[in-house]
């Protein structure tokens, strides 16, 4: 299944591990704090509404 | 606006820093180059150029900080703000009173400390000339820097990684004139480059600088 | 109906809610596509051996570190202008996106240029403006997280932004003009329909561009919801302390 690489397999394989990763975790990172502020947010909504009652 | 410009002068010339820092900081940069890479004559005089550039740089940028900070901790720049005079002409004036009290003097010594670097002959004229028409521009982008930041607590450091990048172009055609006329090639295109930075910065930088000083006075 | 309605920041989150997921679909379709193409069924170039399948990364993720830029000079000047936050916060979304992407094309281009030009760094003009590009994301980045006002750092990060955008293209003139270079010209000149690359390895890297873009679209939508409603949090918890 693997393509042959030749000379530059190391080369090629790092650029496309270090590029996936990084895409990867900033993907994570964006939705994990999209999580978490959205929770946040709705706790808060839920303390004023029954601060405005 | 000359008033202004007197009274910010008047206030450097008392203080003493704004003359003596910068050019102290100015001759310790130049002295310290030779220790880090050795004192042959050769590679001083090659690499001679982009220290006298980078070094006045840094220099400049040593005193950004003050430009706006004392006014405003003293509560004058609301009162220059609400004054006849329009801010992006207090901006201006700041920029030129930066320039004069650090931007000249590293002109001035500029040469002498050439003299220590092994500075070719044929390059002192092109190196006043270039710091000459170069210093304005980093004064007004300094000042563009200063008035983003002015009330930030600790904005030295964020501010020097504003500005910096900003004075790349000018760093390049600065050194790269030197560096021609220690050749002896015609520097002219950096030269005309350099002074086309310094009169967009004067004719522009003033308007987004008095923007940042509103929102920052808001 | 005009697009203006979007910039309400309750209307934009209705909108885009739904839309988050297909995005990010054909996003995550079209990056596994044209990577997958590229990786597997694309032949070695005769000079460049395997290493040309690092052009599906590079070329894509340099493109969009340069898009993410202009996308934040836009909403800049619209923030600036007509006072949307929505905008605002775009701007502020978009930027870390932007490092990474430059990141990325830095990152497999000194990858790639290692073993073809037989060094990891050279200060050639195109890799020196990506270096510059990147200190000004730095630098954009810095001054929203260093001020505390959320209307005050969108108008301060909106003018370096606009200043920011001058220099840098001033920088990227200037660094021409102080070295030549060993980069290649442009792989995809859009204005001449002329091709640098060949048609095999085009298709998949056309694929790949799409797939960058649509992922920065999603990312950006995902991380401006964020930014809207941490700021209402902010908002509310001020309102609710007072």
């Amino acid at each position: 299944m693997m393509p042959d690489l030749g000379n530059y397999a190391a080369e090629v394989l790092t650029a496309y591990a270090l590029s996936v990763g990084l895409l990867v975790g900033l993907l994570v990172l964006s939705l994990r704090r999209s999580r978490k502020v959205s929770a946040q947010l709705a706790e808060v909504e839920a303390r004023k509404d029954r601060a405005d009652v | 606006m000359i008033a202004l410009l007197r009274r910010d002068l008047a206030l450097a010339v008392r203080a003493g820093g704004g003359f003596g820092l910068g050019l102290a900081f100015f001759l310790i940069v130049v002295v310290l180059v030779p220790f880090g890479v050795g004192p042959e004559a050769e590679l001083l005089t090659r690499i001679a150029p982009g220290i006298l550039w980078v070094a006045a740089l840094l220099a400049a940028l040593l005193s950004l900080d003050r430009i706006f900070a004392l006014d405003f901790e003293d509560g004058s720049l609301p009162l220059l703000a609400t004054s006849p005079l329009p801010l992006e002409g207090v901006a201006l004036v700041k920029g030129i009173a930066h320039w004069v009290t650090t931007g000249l003097p590293l002109t001035l010594a500029a040469p002498v400390l050439g003299f220590l670097l092994n500075l070719a002959p044929s390059a002192y004229l092109w190196l006043l000339l270039s710091l000459a028409l170069g210093t304005p521009a980093l004064s007004m982008i300094g000042t563009f820097g200063a008035a983003l930041t002015v009330g930030l607590r600790r904005g030295g450091l964020l501010m020097s990684l504003l500005v910096l990048p900003l004075y790349i172009p000018t760093l390049i055609f600065g050194a790269e004139a030197v560096r021609r006329g220690a050749d002896g090639l015609d520097p002219s295109t950096s030269l005309l480059m350099l002074a086309g930075i310094t009169l967009g910065s004067f004719a522009l930088l003033p308007f987004a600088a008095s923007l940042a000083l509103r929102v920052n006075l808001r | 109906m005009s697009i203006w309605e979007y910039a309400n920041p309750k209307k934009f989150i209705a909108t885009t809610t739904p839309l988050v997921p297909w995005v990010m679909g054909l996003a995550i379709a079209c990056l596994v596509v044209g990577l997958v193409w590229g990786f597997f069924f694309t032949p070695d170039d005769f000079r460049q051996g395997s290493t040309v399948k690092i052009i599906y990364l590079h070329v894509p993720s340099a493109l969009m570190a340069i898009n993410a830029w202009f996308m934040m000079l836009i909403t800049s000047l619209i923030w600036l202008v007509r006072r949307h936050h929505v905008s605002a916060l775009a701007a502020r979304a978009a930027a870390p996106i932007g490092i990474v992407m430059t990141l990325i094309a830095l990152i497999t281009g000194a990858i790639w240029g290692q073993p073809m030009w037989g060094t990891w760094w050279a200060w050639d003009p195109r890799l020196t403006s990506f270096l510059i590009l990147f200190l000004f994301y730095l630098g954009y980045i810095a001054l929203w997280e260093a001020i505390e006002d959320p209307d005050t750092a969108a108008d301060l990060t909106s003018v370096l932004c606009i200043v920011g955008s001058v220099f840098a293209v001033l920088s990227r003139y200037a660094v021409n003009f102080w070295n030549q270079g060993l980069h290649q010209g442009t792989s995809v000149p859009v204005a001449t329909g002329e091709r640098t690359v060949s048609d095999v390895f085009f298709v998949p890297l056309v694929i790949c561009m799409v797939g960058f873009g649509v992922l920065f679209l999603g990312l950006v939508l995902i991380r401006t919801q964020t930014e809207i409603r941490a700021r209402r949090m902010k908002a509310l918890e001020a309102r609710m302390r007072s």
